[in-house]
This record gives structure tokens, C-alpha cells and sequence, in this order.
């Protein structure tokens, strides 16, 4: 008996001294993505976006001396599985900091468990306004909230000559934020708002919507989710014979993607996105913005991915940033650090301004965000 | 009324793949009494399969359905034979268990194989929907309806005019006499199997090129398709078409005229109402007990 405790002892500590060591060689980056169910494909997106990041900074030296190790869990595009992987990713993993998650319901899910381990996180993707106006201080968001696109959407209204509008949103936090924010926008600007239609992450079938759409007298449709949903709208709305203006926002649209997938239907829709990768020229950092977009085709990704794959890029660097800043890889000095970082981002530079209740303000950074068009096929630019 | 028209062609071709998977399903239940987990999981195998012969082989469209329904009938047969039969004797609830572990491995078999993201089938049809006056629909979509009706067809003739039909008809009215009449039981649970399996890829076959196929789309159809089998009452055929077209009927005009949020609501509220009102099924016929 006495051996074997002996022996159960000595494999407990050697486990604790290699995986000790092997802790202190890196420093780990927690990353709390879909890569199954409805997000896949966006998830997917942004971890090899992440992945860029991580193997560039480590090119360079890493930070703090070491490498810099992502432990990438899946969230299963389902708030409480992200919640799950927080706390995994917290507590077994001991992250510093985190990464995530993706959409608002699965960002929302995670932010008590960053309370209760007081572990701050970068917001890549999640554009829901409750984020960082409910009063979670280990927030830092560097997408925009809604309301920001719909003011950036304003300017553009009236060339648009907008009258009535309805929407078409995934029934969350992402989509009905949308439709609130967006809606406030178009009636200060005397815009008529009629149906606001709802769909499930998961629907795969949103012919009934599109046929109430199309018979209502709006001439635009607004719409909300991410890629893989928005081509089977595109496609199911040309089977309808749905002749709208379709504009979409949250910058999930892949729009390469909606062009070889949704055909002739993508033509004349637009979309509201966050990075430029048509133009890299015409973005706030174009040096960066070209090495991302090169690294990117190197690794045999598709280019459409560019759009949704920049914010993994941009949240590592923010992260890694934020820990070289703090000088070590301890959570509550890499909150404070968050506050102090000045990075160029692929869209616009990434400085945190408080937002929310004061005393437990997030982090809020002033992404850019543009308007494109389809055309034959092609993405142009709209001036907003 | 325009909208409305529009609305009930959606269900017509909607409804006819609900019915689909529901006959796979109520086939194999009202046989076999085993309540078949992996019935959608063999959805998905069959969209995949599409998907591996069309764009990875770049084989014909039209030359990959009936590759998914014979892949389907053989997985089928090999869950039958490796899982069921084992199994035979065993309560219903150790057969139910060990068919949602089956699902569960076959859809993260899945997920190893192919990876979430979504994949989609090219097809020879063209975008330009069919207009009739007021309504629209796609040419796809009136071939997996018209598909699908032959195949209900095909499957109603095999139940009700061959000897095959009859064996599995007399199986399912009491297995013991029918064995005592030299009904080869087992081969016929085998058969019964893989027909239900078969039908349940034909439907992923057909509505994977419809909409994208990922791991996980198996199991929102499932659900699917044990409402219809509810609606229509366990192990009636012609009760599943109809339940079908009912739960079709129902999204369609749930969406279009109550609220779209609550869409796959809808037919589960019907259901909850058969089963306080009519337990057995709205079409269920009177059964001898005994």
C-alpha cells in the first residue's frame, strides 16, 4: 500500500513538475471560438486569423522573452457550452487572459464567468450593445456595438433615399440589437420601419419570412446574421422572386463568399462591413493589412475568410500588446494594461475608451466600418 | 392573397420532405417497436454523400441520389446487424440508450471526417425560379418534391403490394405467428431497417443541396421528424405523409401570420395538443389489443 502511494506520489509530482515547466516556457492565450454548429465556419475563420498573429509575434521573439501558446476550445456556437470553455479554459488551463466569443449570446454567457475569476477578455466579434454598457470591467471590445454602425449607416441614408425598411434578424442578442439600434436610426431620420422578422441560429429554411418580405411595401430589407445563413437567404430569396435592396450588417458576411455561392443574386445587395481586404490601400494600416492578407493566401485559406478572420488577427496582437505592457502574464495586470495599449489594427488603431456604468466601465475601442456594394460580381466601395 | 399562395407552395414542397423523413422513421418504430436515434445522423450521412460524390468525385447530381440511398440502406443494415440484433429481446430502453450512443459517435465521426463548417452541393438546375403569376419557386426545389413523392410511392407499393410488404405487415401485427407462418423475422428487421435508413439519407440527399451541410443538421430534422411520426401516429404510413404536410402547414402559416421567432414552435404545439387529445395519433385506427 505504502508503495503504491509512494509510486501515485511520485507520478503527481513529476506531472507537476513537467507540466510546470512546460507552463512557464509559454504564456497562454485562451481562445473561445464555434468551430461546430451555426458559426462554424466565422469560428474557424477568426482562430486562423489568431493563429497568424501568434506565429508572427513568436517570429519575432515572443513576448516577455517566451512564446505566446493559444489553447483553443469550442463553444459549439452555444452560450452554454462558452461558458463551460471559460471556465475551462480559467481554471484548467490557467490563461491569463482570454480570447472570444464570437457572437453576442456567446460573449454575454461568458462575462459573469470573468467576474467571478477576474480574468479580462478581448472582444473580437460580438457587436450586441449590452456588452459593454451592463458594467463588466474585464471587458475589452474591439468590434463595433451596433448603434456604431448604425450611426456610420446614417450618412448614407438619405443618397439611399430610404423610405420604408424591414428587417430580417437571427433571433439573439447580435440580431435583435441590431434591429433596435438600426430601427432608432431610421425613425430619427423619418425612415418608415415595418416588419421586424426573426429566424433561429439553426434555420435552414426561411422561405416563410422572405414570402411575408416580399409582399410587404417596404423597398429595402435589412439583414442580420453570419455567412452561412445569408447565402441560403440570398438563394431562397431569388427562388421567391424577391426583387428588395438587400443590406446586411455585423460584418460576417464573407461577401466572396455570398458572390460564389448566392451567383446573380448577390448582385445590387450591400453590406456593411469592418476590414477592407479589396482595397488594402484604403485601410487605416496598410502595411499590416498586406502582410495579413499575404500570410493569409500563403496558408491556402480562401480570401473570402479575410473578413471575419482580421478580428482573431487584431485580438491576439491586442492581447499579446496588453501582456507585454503588463510585464507579466498575470490576469489582473493585463486588465490594467488593456487601458494603457496603442496598437495598429487592420482597422483603425486599437485605443480602450471606458463605456458603461462608472467605477466598472469595459473597454471600447472606435473601429472603422464601411459600406460595400456588389456589382457584377465584384465588391466596390460606397462612400459613407 | 398572394402572400397566401405563396405560403402554401412553400408547405407543398416543404411537406414532402417532412413526410419523407417521418415514413423512415415510422417504419422502423411501428416494426421493430425501436425508437431510431440514429435516423438523423443517416440524414446527414446521405447529404454527405451527395457531397462526396458531386464535388470531390465531380460525379453526376442525378447519379449521386441513388448512391445516397443505397449507402443509407447499407449503413442501416450494418447498424441492424452489428447493434439491434445483439439487442433483440432487450427492453426498449437499452436499445434507445444504445441508438443515442450510435448518434452520438456517427455524428462526431462526422465531425472528424468532414469538420464543422458548412459544405454545399452544386446543382445542374437553374437559379431562375419557376413563376406562376403571383408565386415563385425554385426548380430544385419542385425536383426534391417531385423525388420525394416517387419515392413515398415506391415505398407504399413495397409495403402494400409485394411479399416482402406482406411479411413485414404481418411482422408488424405480431411477430411471433408471423414467425410460426415461416416469416423470416430477422430478415426481415434487417430489411426493415435498412428501408427506413434509406429513406432517411434520400431526404439528406435531397435537401442537402437545398440548404448547407454541416454534422449537426441531422438532428433539428430528427426532431422533425419524430413530431410527424406523433401527428400521425406510431407506425402509420399514410398518417406520417399526411403529419407531413400538417407540421409544413403549420410553420408556413405560423411564420407568415403569428411571429417567424416562434416558427419551430409551431408544430410542437400541435403536438402537444395531439397527445392530450389523441394519443395515438390524429389517423390512428383502431388496434387489437392482445
Amino acid at each position: 500500500m505504502t508503495r503504491v502511494l509512494g509510486l501515485v506520489r511520485t507520478i503527481a509530482l513529476t506531472t507537476a513538475l513537467v507540466g510546470g515547466t512546460a507552463g512557464a516556457q509559454t504564456i497562454k492565450i485562451g481562445v473561445n471560438e464555434p468551430l461546430t454548429g451555426a458559426f462554424a465556419a466565422s469560428g474557424t475563420y477568426v482562430v486562423n486569423g489568431a493563429k497568424i498573429a501568434a506565429d508572427e509575434i513568436n517570429a519575432k521573439g515572443g513576448v516577455l522573452g517566451k512564446k505566446i501558446e493559444l489553447v483553443i476550445e469550442d463553444n459549439k456556437s452555444n452560450p452554454t457550452e462558452a461558458a463551460a470553455v471559460a471556465e475551462k479554459l480559467i481554471t484548467s488551463d490557467k490563461v491569463p487572459v482570454l480570447m472570444g466569443a464570437w457572437g453576442s449570446s456567446l460573449t454575454l454567457a461568458v462575462m459573469p464567468k470573468l467576474m467571478e475569476y477576474e480574468t479580462p477578455m478581448v472582444v473580437e466579434t460580438s457587436s450586441s450593445g449590452k456588452i459593454t454598457t451592463t458594467g463588466n470591467p474585464f471587458i475589452f471590445r474591439i468590434s463595433p456595438p451596433s448603434a456604431v454602425e448604425a450611426a456610420a449607416f446614417k450618412g448614407i441614408v438619405d443618397k439611399l433615399a430610404l423610405k420604408k425598411v424591414d428587417f430580417l434578424v437571427i433571433n439573439n442578442d447580435w440580431g435583435r440589437g441590431t434591429a433596435e439600434d438600426f430601427s432608432k436610426m431610421m425613425k430619427e431620420k423619418g425612415i418608415a420601419v415595418g416588419l421586424v422578422e426573426t429566424m433561429d441560429q439553426g434555420a435552414q429554411d426561411m422561405s416563410a419570412q422572405l414570402s411575408k418580405i416580399k409582399n410587404s411595401d417596404s423597398e429595402t430589407v435589412i439583414v442580420t446574421t453570419a455567412v452561412d445563413q445569408l447565402t441560403l437567404i440570398f438563394k431562397q430569396a431569388a427562388a421567391l422572386g424577391l426583387k428588395k435592396r438587400i443590406i446586411t450588417t455585423g460584418g460576417s458576411q464573407n461577401p466572396d463568399q455570398i458572390i460564389a455561392q448566392a451567383g446573380a443574386a448577390a448582385n445590387g445587395t450591400m453590406h456593411l462591413t469592418t476590414f477592407l481586404p479589396w482595397f488594402p490601400d484604403k485601410t487605416p494600416n496598410p502595411e499590416a493589412t498586406n502582410y495579413f492578407i499575404t500570410e493569409w493566401k500563403k496558408r491556402g485559406f480562401e480570401f473570402a475568410g479575410c473578413t471575419e478572420s482580421f478580428r482573431g488577427y487584431d485580438g491576439i496582437r491586442t492581447a499579446a500588446a496588453a501582456i507585454e505592457k503588463a510585464g507579466k502574464a498575470e490576469p489582473a495586470a493585463i486588465k490594467a494594461a488593456l487601458w494603457d495599449i496603442n496598437i495598429k489594427g487592420l482597422n483603425g488603431d486599437i485605443v480602450f475608451r471606458k463605456s458603461g456604468p462608472e467605477g466598472k466601465e469595459s473597454g471600447q475601442s472606435q473601429p472603422n466600418v464601411y459600406l460595400i456594394e456588389i456589382n457584377d460580381g465584384k465588391v466596390g466601395l460606397k462612400t459613407l | 392573397m398572394s402572400e397566401f399562395l405563396q405560403h402554401l407552395v412553400n408547405m407543398l414542397v416543404l411537406g414532402g420532405t417532412y413526410a419523407l423523413l417521418g415514413i423512415g422513421l415510422t417504419l422502423i418504430f411501428g416494426i421493430m417497436n425501436v425508437v431510431n436515434f440514429t435516423h438523423g445522423v443517416l440524414y446527414t450521412f446521405g447529404a454527405y454523400i451527395m457531397f462526396i460524390v458531386v464535388q470531390q468525385l465531380g460525379l453526376n447530381f442525378f447519379l449521386a441520389l441513388p448512391v445516397a440511398v443505397l449507402a443509407g440502406w447499407l449503413l442501416g443494415a450494418a447498424i441492424e446487424l452489428t447493434l439491434l440484433r445483439p439487442l433483440r429481446g432487450s427492453d426498449i430502453d437499452t436499445t434507445m440508450l444504445v441508438m443515442i450512443g450510435a448518434w452520438i459517435a456517427m455524428q462526431s465521426g462526422a465531425l472528424w471526417i468532414w469538420g464543422g463548417v458548412a459544405k454545399s452541393v452544386t446543382t445542374p438546375f437553374p437559379e431562375a425560379p419557376l413563376v406562376l403569376g403571383p408565386v415563385s419557386v425554385s426548380w430544385l426545389r419542385l425536383f426534391v418534391l417531385a423525388a420525394a413523392a416517387l419515392l413515398i410511392l415506391v415505398t407504399y407499393l413495397l409495403i402494400n403490394r409485394t411479399s416482402l410488404g406482406r411479411a413485414m405487415r404481418a411482422t408488424f401485427q405480431d411477430h411471433d405467428t408471423a414467425a410460426l407462418m415461416g416469416v423470416n423475422v430477422d430478415m426481415i428487421y434487417t430489411s426493415t431497417f435498412a428501408i427506413g435508413s434509406s429513406l432517411a439519407a434520400a431526404a439528406g440527399a435531397l435537401l442537402g443541396p437545398v440548404y448547407v451541410i454541416f454534422p449537426q443538421m441531422g438532428d433539428l430534422a430528427a426532431v422533425k421528424a419524430f413530431a410527424i411520426v406523433i401527428l400521425g401516429g406510431l407506425g402509420n404510413i399514410t398518417g406520417a405523409v399526411i403529419g407531413g404536410f400538417i407540421l409544413a402547414l403549420a410553420e408556413e402559416l405560423g411564420a407568415g401570420y403569428v411571429s417567424s421567432g416562434y416558427r419551430d414552435a409551431m408544430g410542437f404545439l400541435i403536438i402537444i395538443a395531439v397527445l392530450i387529445f389523441k394519443p395515438t395519433g390524429l389517423f390512428a385506427r383502431a388496434e387489437r389489443v392482445g
